[in-house]
């Protein structure tokens, strides 16, 4: 999808709090929706209502954990330079890959970026040299070495 | 810290988020084969480990209207790069800033600082900001702006390709 395409889906007052306060910290308490409906002044039942839509309408990816890259198993960042019109095409090959989670088009002669996680540095490596085979273009391994910083989340200003 | 089984069984369990019913951590421990209060117990454990970098809501940014993701790179002095690196995460609007490797001579640039913004325009002039105020103006850079999304979703760890 182009980015253009992707439309701005309206929040309410509600949704703008559930995603400045909780992108980290959700309770861990045995009802955590309640607790932070009682934190936000709201009910449970609204709490789960309006992650439900925010789901729905693509806001929400999920309510989740976000692992530290190499401690769970192991990911990296990888490149292509992709001929135009051959990019759809590479897309929907790499996109194929169940190890594959983000996949975008970027401007840049090295054209076409996505991360590709597995259970293991050979996993990755094995996934890496089959997209290569199968497009019979070269793939640039990029994993992380060094992160900066803790990260916590997205911070917006609504407009 | 040394991730247990239990411990395995729990992320992958999560891998597809945690359900949006009143008692999410007892759903969650019968996928893994854990009880409520021992999943709270070992989730809480992974975050102070940094296991979990964060636990919470996973945000779209194009969907709340930050369309203009830039990937901003740069070839920073290896002597120079981590402090660079942890200068540039305190900035407001940088999310993510990595060191990754140089593949020369396709690819010069060891330092990625993701700027994310409502306006391609508006992006520009503050990584242009950014990089002056920190120095880094006469270093080689680039910023890839995403123009098309094929994929996002959350990472899997199994392995479940054949």
């Amino acid at each position: 999808m182009t980015i253009a395409d992707i439309h701005e889906v309206p929040l309410d007052a509600i949704d703008r709090r559930l995603i400045e306060a909780y992108q980290r910290d959700l309770p861990l308490c045995p009802e955590p929706y309640a607790a932070m409906g009682e934190a936000l002044g709201v009910s449970e039942a609204v709490v789960l209502d309006r992650l439900h839509h925010l789901q729905e309408r693509g806001v929400l990816s999920r309510v989740g954990a976000v692992i530290a890259p190499h401690r769970a198993g192991w990911s990296t960042l990888a490149a292509m330079a992709v001929p135009e019109e051959r990019l759809d095409a590479v897309a929907t090959l790499v996109n194929a890959c169940p190890e594959v989670n983000h996949n975008y088009a970027r401007e840049h002669r090295l054209n076409l970026w996505f991360v590709v996680t597995a259970a293991s540095r050979e996993a990755v490596a094995d996934v890496l040299a089959d997209i290569a085979e199968r497009s019979g273009i070269g793939v640039l391994d990029l994993p992380l070495e060094r992160a900066y910083g803790i990260d916590l989340g997205f911070k917006p200003s609504w407009s | 810290m040394e991730l247990t089984p239990a411990d395995r069984r729990l992320l992958d369990a999560l891998e597809g988020g945690l359900p949006l019913v009143s008692r999410p951590y007892a759903v969650l421990g019968e996928r893994a084969g854990l009880d409520e209060a021992e999943v709270t117990r070992r989730l809480a454990a992974l975050q102070a480990a940094g296991v979990v970098k964060r636990l919470g809501l996973v945000v779209r940014h194009h969907e709340i209207g930050y369309r203009a993701n830039a990937m901003t790179v740069m070839d920073v002095p290896d002597d120079q790069v981590d402090a660079v690196g942890e200068r540039l995460t305190r900035a407001a609007d940088v999310t993510l800033c990595y060191r990754r490797p140089r593949r020369l001579p396709d690819w010069p640039y060891n330092l990625f600082a993701m700027v994310h913004g409502r306006e391609r325009e508006a992006v520009l002039a503050r990584i242009d900001e950014l990089l002056a105020e920190h120095g880094l103006a006469d270093l080689p850079h680039a910023v890839l702006f995403s123009t098309r999304r094929f994929k996002q979703r959350g990472a899997r760890y199994r392995a479940e390709a054949a």
